[in-house]
């Protein structure tokens, strides 16, 4: 029963973030409330028992990448005065593009059926060393696939940035 | 007593012990700072000047706050709040000491044994960059914000070899991340296999490098000097807390001091045996249960007392980093090694067991 309330709170709490990211008018305030996303998210994770998976979220998301952006953010000092005027044909471009992409969903969600689904009471595969297990013997190809995906773009980005030697 | 009542005096006791010892540490500072110069130090306030910390908080508590006026008045207080925060949150899940014994039921003296010690650890103390972050970016300050950027890629750059250095002692505890079972791993067996001292298996003695590697790291961390870059006061006039004033500041200066005390605790924790201490097994026979739990809680404080004196040995006697340097240590000399220690382990675990 409290599970479930907590479950409510943080869903509400996760679903009302993601709006405020959107409708912030100053790029540092959405930034803030997608980390208070992510954070309500990774109470979702703690909630399934997957302590590994939710602090490795926090770690990587609103540790590292989520600092880097507000690093950008901050550096950029984006304010009204100098926010570009953006041409009307953006505007349709971007109000036909969300348009689509509402479609898109409403259909998908008018085929699909809203069963009840009873989740198990309690598991240990969220643990780390069940997750590793898992990972290392019957994910082992997709797990090395993505490290070579990292390396690739890691290296790429390098290529980009590095200023050519004359 | 029901478990739940315990934590929450636990957690109470946390609370007002990091603060104690934060306080103290300040006076700490400025008494071992003047022997290192040859000085007396504070002396006023009350016995050798022990009155001092408190002069000092009320002092902070009764100045004129000041918040400019061209800043983000709601990001200029949320910073110094997440700072403390983030650094209360880290003593969660370090084990203090052996369970106590009330009434026939044992009670472990740590908040919560989680199945991800380390890594909660490591994502709280990722987490402390947003206080410091967002109070600088609110001052509305070049000085501020240099010295939050300054702050937060120092502290991401040293977190990848902080954790590359906690891998190899995870490898050494059959890779649990629990801080609680490290703990114990470091009380049980003989050390190097032959060296029959009950509570002496310590990781530092297997893992020299990993110890050298963290204890540069948390420095950097904690912003102690010699890699107090995001507050330099000769090049940032005060760094990220330029702006500050009152009690808003003292919690910055606060949080480093309290930074201090759960990072020596957990240096304690992963390579001095936490609290474990030579000779254990024998007390443990003589003596009642209660009492061994006290005196190990004692000894875990005795080594964090140290640490905390080597940090404030450390800030008097060795300089500053410039910026660069700091970023090649971290990047081209602690990355590699760490990296190169952690193969190095796992051969070893696998050539000749454990």
């Amino acid at each position: 029963m409290s599970s479930q309330l907590i479950f409510f709170i943080l869903a509400a709490l996760s679903i009302l973030s993601a709006l405020f990211v959107v409708f912030s008018k100053n790029p540092i305030y959405s930034v803030i409330w997608l980390i208070v996303c992510f954070f309500s998210i990774a109470g979702h994770y703690i909630i399934l028992n997957a302590q590994f998976l939710a602090i490795v979220h926090i770690i990587v998301y609103a540790g590292a990448i989520m600092v880097l952006m507000l690093f950008t953010v901050m550096l950029l000092n984006l304010n009204k005065a100098t926010e570009p005027h953006k041409p009307l044909l953006y505007k349709f471009a971007a109000m036909i593009s969300g348009g689509l992409m509402l479609l898109v969903l409403l259909a998908s969600m008018r085929s699909t059926e809203l069963g009840s689904y009873n989740a198990p009471a309690y598991t240990e595969s969220g643990y780390v060393q069940n997750v590793g297990m898992v990972l290392f013997t019957e994910f082992l190809l997709p797990f090395e696939m993505t490290s070579v995906l990292f390396i690739a773009a890691m290296i790429g980005a390098v290529v980009l940035a590095k200023k050519e030697v004359h | 007593m029901s478990v739940i009542v315990f934590k929450a005096i636990l957690v109470v006791v946390l609370f007002l012990v990091s603060l104690g010892i934060a306080a103290y540490s300040t006076y700490a500072e400025r008494k071992i700072a003047a022997f290192l110069q040859d000085r007396i130090g504070p002396d006023r306030a009350g016995p050798f000047g022990l009155l001092q910390p408190i002069a000092d908080g009320v002092k902070m508590f009764l100045k004129e706050e000041i918040i400019p006026t061209l800043s983000d008045k709601f990001l200029f207080i949320l910073g110094p709040s997440m700072f403390m925060v983030t650094t209360l949150m880290v003593s969660a899940v370090i084990p203090w000491g052996l369970p106590l014994d009330i009434g026939g039921e044992m009670f472990a003296l740590q908040v919560a044994d989680v199945n991800i010690g380390i890594l909660y650890v490591l994502g709280v103390v990722s987490l402390g960059v947003y206080g410091i972050m967002i109070g600088g970016w609110a001052s509305n300050n070049k000085y501020a914000l240099l010295g939050a950027i300054r702050a937060s890629s120092q502290m991401i750059s040293y977190e990848l070899a902080m954790g590359m250095s906690v891998v190899a002692i995870l490898l050494m505890t059959n890779g649990s991340l629990s801080l609680n079972h490290i703990v114990e791993a470091q009380g049980t067996g003989k050390l190097y296999g032959f060296i029959n001292i009950s509570g002496m298996n310590w990781n530092v003695f297997y893992q020299p490098v990993a110890f050298l590697i963290f204890l540069i790291c948390a420095f950097a961390e904690a912003n102690r000097t010699p890699f107090d870059l995001p507050e330099s006061e000769s090049e940032l006039i005060g760094g990220f807390h330029t702006e500050y004033s009152s009690m808003k500041l003292g919690l910055y200066l606060f949080g480093e001091y309290i930074n201090m005390f759960i990072s020596s605790a957990i240096i304690s924790c992963l390579f001095f045996g936490g609290y474990n201490f030579p000779g254990i097994e024998y007390l443990g026979t003589i003596l009642p249960h209660n009492i061994l739990s006290i005196i190990s809680v004692l000894v875990l404080f005795g080594k964090i007392f140290f640490f905390i004196f080597f940090f404030m040995w450390v800030r008097w006697t060795i300089p500053r980093f410039r910026y660069d340097q700091l970023m090649r240590l971290g990047w081209q000399v602690l990355m590699p090694i760490a990296i190169v220690n952690v193969l190095l382990t796992a051969l070893g675990i696998t050539l000749f067991g454990n």
